[in-house]
């Protein structure tokens, strides 16, 4: 086991000065898939749009017009029009503006809850692999009841009881988010910690956090950042379903899950105020997929 | 292949218990209780009448007490008297719903099959042509736009911009249409994404190269001998695809209308009604873990390669 090993005295051990070849391969590894990546016209395009989306979110108090809460009883139910581009709602809100701000709650929620995710994922993942023995044992079947639980069903149920909100939604998609990751993460160390350099790491007198650190994680770092791609507009669906059942986003802060949710029985004779956020849903999730598949296609092009 | 069967079975249980035992403590370690009034800012219910009702639902009792209660009586089948619904019991509720989302999620789950198949074998026989964009475009937009968002645009399109389906309801099959296509659309893509990549590999393997070599008409080669083995793989979709059914109906039952389980589920979860959230998660929970199990073993069926 590695954590029995002797230490080296010396402060810069050997491993280290090993390191540095599989170091100078990784970055090459990262530029060719940054090549591969553009070559990718969807991808491109997808990720073009997640970065507008970004821009839009960031500046969304100095891009919308008018102000996202302030209701406005001269002008409700408006069609859209020269002054109102995408109509206003029943309290006479500017649809555009809402949206805008919607897109912040969006990215917010499928940024954030990755890094919660990752945060708490991946350590949990490489310590059941990395340890082994009764840890993982335990571990894993933790992880695997988790998996079992239906995850929407999870995250609805402790929304409802937490009560909507932005950071219980972090907490929720936290909560449940984790085990997919922390399973890859133990699959891989699994397989990386067997491999030779790793032994070699090992024999050179690297102690077992150094060598999980420093010589297992960074291999085992593409399966994780091709998992975050696709965690986030998972999480921003989630976020949408939550706020379109109302146990989301806290009204008057718009998301567009909510938009839709309070608009769809009046589809028929109010269609912009549902099909508009519709639109936004659907084109962040498919420029995110876009955006995923490529990434995963340019950092494994086996996969394809 | 027996003992294995047996010790999967065997496992339902802890998870089972296992997933009664989150929720249990999920519902019990949130603020808030069902005793407080459903209405926002309404006058809370006086002490004794809070006592009285506790005891009458037994709340009152220690959690272990009430979680065991809960157990046993749930092994009998019985799952309470609903907090929302108060006249009538959780199961009685259940049984009325249940039928109809199933008919919904069986009518979808068909249909995702059947369309994800084809789907992917017209992609993969003509890669890279219109038939492969037409089938990958179906599929991305099933798997990555939300069935709600799916749903406006059906009615828009189907109920507004040419009326033949109605926008709601669940009388006659003509309401049936837009739902279940709503449903079946995100997993219809999974399908067709697999079996796409899945015959794409089967088709240049060697055997299929000597049934082309033997003369063999390219229908059969890709009816007969590509599609059964392209088709196994696909097979270990059908667990995730049951969970996203079962969780999808909810949204679509909500926007069509439907008087289906996703309706209770929702107004529980929302009222903090304890029976009714131990019933439907253990419900759906244990149909999935079953589910997953009979396809893991249809799995070894199918495939003679598969030992357990």
């Amino acid at each position: 086991m590695a954590l029995s090993t002797p230490a080296s005295g010396t402060s810069l051990d050997a491993a280290d000065i090993l390191a540095a070849a599989p170091s100078a391969a990784t970055s090459s590894l990262w530029r060719d898939a940054w090549r591969r990546l553009l070559r990718n016209k969807l991808a491109v395009v997808g990720g073009l749009t997640v970065a507008l989306l970004c821009f839009v979110a960031i500046f969304a108090n100095v891009l919308a017009p008018q102000s996202y809460s302030k209701a406005n009883f001269g002008s409700i139910y408006q069609f859209p029009s020269r002054e109102f581009p995408l109509g206003t709602d029943q309290l006479g809100r500017d649809v555009l503006s809402r949206m805008i701000y919607g897109a912040r709650v969006s990215m917010l929620v499928g940024l954030g809850s990755q890094l919660i995710v990752v945060l708490l994922g991946v350590p949990m993942g490489a310590v059941a692999g990395y340890v082994g023995g009764r840890t993982d044992i335990l571990m894993t079947r933790f992880i695997d009841v988790m998996y079992a639980f239906p995850r929407l069903l999870f995250v609805i149920l402790i929304m409802s009881m937490l009560g909507a909100g932005l950071i219980n939604i972090f907490i929720a998609l936290g909560l449940t988010g984790w085990v997919g990751i922390a399973r890859q993460t133990r699959a891989q160390v699994l397989t990386l910690k067997e491999k030779e350099y790793v032994e070699g790491a090992r024999a050179l007198g690297a102690r077992g956090w150094r060598v999980l650190t420093r010589h297992v994680l960074p291999s085992a770092l593409t399966p994780i950042v091709v998992s975050i791609t696709f965690g986030i507009p998972e999480a921003i669906f989630t976020e949408a379903a939550l706020s379109f059942i109302g146990v989301g986003i806290n009204p008057p802060t718009p998301s567009w899950g909510q938009m839709v949710g309070e608009n769809q029985q009046f589809l028929r004779s109010y269609w912009y105020l549902c099909v508009f956020p519709s639109i936004a849903i659907a084109v962040t999730m498919l420029s995110f997929t876009f955006f995923g598949d490529g990434v995963r296609d340019a950092l494994d092009p086996k996969m394809k | 292949m027996l003992t294995y069967t047996l010790r999967r079975l065997l496992w339902l249980i802890p998870t089972l218990l296992m997933m009664a035992l989150v929720t249990f403590l999920v519902m019990h370690a949130t603020p808030g209780s069902p005793l407080d009034p459903i209405a926002e800012g309404a006058n809370p219910l006086s002490p004794e009448a809070q006592k009285n009702l506790a005891e009458a639902y037994g709340l009152d009792k220690p959690l272990w007490e009430q979680f065991s209660i809960f157990i046993g009586k749930a092994l009998h089948g019985d799952f309470g008297q609903s907090f929302i619904y108060k006249t009538r019991t959780v199961s009685e509720i259940l049984i009325g719903a249940f039928p109809v989302s199933l008919l919904l999620g069986s009518m979808a789950l068909v249909l995702a099959v059947a369309g994800g198949v084809t789907l992917g074998v017209l992609a993969a026989v003509y890669q890279n042509r219109s038939w492969d964009y037409v089938s990958v475009t179906v599929a991305t937009l099933g798997v990555s736009v939300p069935n709600f968002v799916l749903a406006v645009f059906l009615i828009v399109l189907f109920s507004f911009v040419i009326p033949i389906f109605p926008t709601g309801g669940w009388g006659e099959p003509k309401q049936w249409v837009l739902p279940t296509v709503t449903l079946a659309l995100g997993p219809m893509g999974i399908i067709a994404r697999f079996t796409r990549s899945s015959m794409v590999e089967v088709i240049r393997s060697d055997y299929i190269r000597t049934a082309r070599a033997k003369g063999l008409a390219e229908r059969p080669v890709i009816l007969k001998h590509v599609l059964k083995n392209a088709c196994i793989p696909v097979v270990t979709l059908l667990g995730p695809l049951f969970a996203a059914v079962g969780t999808g109906s909810f949204f679509v039952e909500a926007i069509f209308r439907v008087p289906g389980m996703g309706r209770f589920f929702v107004d529980s979860m929302t009222g903090r009604d304890y029976p009714m959230i131990m019933a439907v998660i253990l419900l759906y929970g244990g149909f999935l873990t079953v589910m997953n199990l009979v396809v893991d073993l249809l799995y070894g069926f199918i495939d003679p390669r598969i030992r357990y």
